[in-house]
């Protein structure tokens, strides 16, 4: 038993080492004093990250990405929540289609989303690049309020609600102060999750730049193509602590445990 | 229980994925049957018999099939000590897991990037010990794309794994143990085919996001074009929205075709459900 169990263990350690190592090793290429990108680095300096602040693309695409992710975050919230409620809380026929289609963003590749958005939402009805970038993030934000507040939802006893309404509160009022406070952590979770779907997206946001408007994940993705200084590196460490500090938070929320169950 | 008030609550939703995502979706694949005002289906045509497309197909694929049996092969024996531990072990690695999920693909690629270049670190690493006297060209070839795309999904399918592994009762492993079953048996017998809800699930969704993913392709695959990047070069670079709408459509159907096999797949392994 404990034989197997030590082979078995050291495997996993090199799978996590596969999984970690690079991010490892690029936070540590983020140090390099140098113009070029090297592991070990040859010494330490923040020279890189100052850089990042003084590349004006970064700092307006970031600004960009944030309008995008979190205006998109509202009207997905806006649009999701009353459905997720609705298909929750009531029985009725044609829910199954419905549940595809609000899943559908998932399940379409995201590339061929992007590109019919361009064609047929931006460019039919002329729409300026910001508009089809909130749109476009909208879309792939909602499955993902939906499935989280849907599942929060799901360990929610709507008798409490119906005891509310027999005690002669209104349904609107019911939702705010009884459904939604008990809610609340997945709320939380779901615009996390959300926010993050949104703000790493790249398979709609490549296909919506124009002059001067872009993402910050496209705004990376050209700079790599042309420069090879460790600019990225020191801004993916950046981007790997707001991610970090944004699983803590959905941890913390409702567990781990959204993201094993399929 | 009904209400008609529900039809408000959910209407917004519907009306705006409608619009911006199912007209827009039907509209594309329609507009590969129509050109210059007749029916056709010449765009298919030029595809399927240029063997350039063909080749971006295949290597597709090609690239799509290694991944997902890689991360079979690394991802489920990762899940299944995973799934045996504490519960405190259990929750550290499964969030060590989660972490590089949810971080950018463009920061995973780039950091392929350092690892797979000319001048990167396997490379004067490999120079430096002596095992190899010129740099290995891995940077932009199928290879490097399957090396990212088995770091972008394995931890998918180690999560996905695990979520099922965990609910397998272990009683049931020490009772086929215990009538005489090999470790190995007990192991074919009772933990791969409890497994296989979660192992087809996790397949579909690495198979389907490596057929599908741009991001890794774009850097880590050079010029080897995968049907991703074809697509948008054809729609961005080469302005030619019909080939390009004619590629959509494919990656559609491939992606149905394949979530439609596996599920099938999966009732005919578990006829319970």
């Amino acid at each position: 038993m404990q034989e197997k169990n030590r082979g078995l263990a050291l495997f996993t350690l090199l799978v996590f080492v596969f999984l970690l190592g690079p991010l490892v090793i690029i936070s540590f290429t983020s140090f390099e004093p140098g113009t070029v990108l090297k592991f070990p680095p040859e010494g330490f300096s923040w020279r890189w990250y100052e850089n990042i602040f003084e590349v004006k693309m970064f700092m307006t695409t970031f600004g960009t990405s944030m309008f995008v992710s979190l205006v998109g975050n509202l009207l997905a919230l806006l649009l999701g929540v009353p459905a997720a409620y609705a298909l929750s809380r009531f029985q009725f026929k044609g829910k199954g289609l419905l549940n595809a289609v609000f899943i559908s963003p998932v399940l379409i590749p995201g590339i061929v989303m992007g590109f019919a958005m361009l064609k047929y939402v931006i460019i039919t009805y002329n729409l300026p690049i910001y508009a089809g970038l909130l749109i476009g993030h909208t879309v792939i934000m909602l499955p993902f309020i939906i499935r989280v507040v849907a599942s929060s939802l799901s360990n929610f006893d709507f008798a409490i609600e119906e005891a509310a309404l027999s005690l002669g509160a209104g349904k609107v009022e019911t939702f705010f102060k009884v459904v939604l406070p008990n809610i609340r952590s997945g709320i939380i979770a779901a615009i996390l999750i959300a926010f993050l779907e949104s703000f790493n997206n790249v398979d709609i946001s490549v296909f919506m730049t124009g002059p001067g408007v872009s993402t910050l994940p496209i705004q990376m993705l050209t700079y790599v193509e042309n420069n090879f200084d460790p600019t990225i590196a020191a801004l993916s460490v950046l981007l790997m602590i707001i991610t970090a500090i944004l699983m803590f938070i959905i941890e913390r929320m409702m567990g781990l445990s959204y993201f094993t169950k399929r | 229980m009904k209400n008609k008030g529900m039809y408000l609550l959910l209407l917004p939703g519907v009306l705006f994925l409608t619009l911006f995502l199912v007209i827009p979706i039907v509209m594309t694949i329609a507009s590969t049957f129509y050109q210059e005002g007749s029916f056709t289906v010449q765009g298919y045509f030029t595809f399927l018999t240029d063997p350039y497309n063909l080749k971006i197909l295949w290597t597709t694929l090609r690239v799509s099939l290694v991944t997902t049996i890689a991360c079979i092969l690394l991802g489920f024996p990762a899940a299944y000590y995973i799934s045996k531990l504490g519960a405190r072990k259990k929750g550290i690695l499964l969030a060590l897991a989660i972490f590089p999920l949810l971080t950018s693909s463009v920061v995973r690629s780039f950091s392929w990037m350092i690892i797979l270049g000319k001048k990167g670190l396997l490379n004067s690493s490999l120079l430096s010990i002596g095992l190899i006297e010129k740099p290995l060209e891995i940077l932009y070839t199928p290879t490097a794309m399957m090396i990212g795309l088995i770091h972008l999904f394995l931890p998918l399918i180690i999560i996905t794994l695990v979520g099922v592994m965990e609910n397998i009762d272990p009683d049931l492993l020490k009772a086929a143990e215990s009538l005489g079953a090999s470790r190995f048996t007990a192991f074919r017998q009772v933990i791969l085919p409890l497994s296989m809800p979660g192992l087809i699930i996790g397949s579909i969704l690495v198979f389907v996001g490596s057929l599908t993913a741009y991001t890794t392709p774009a850097l880590l695959g050079g010029k080897q074009g995968v049907i991703s990047t074809f697509l948008y070069q054809n729609a961005i670079t080469l302005n030619d929205w019909h080939m390009a709408s004619v590629i959509a459509t494919i990656m559609i159907v491939i992606t149905f075709v394949v979530i439609g096999l596996m599920n099938k797949i999966a009732t005919k392994l578990n006829p319970k459900g």
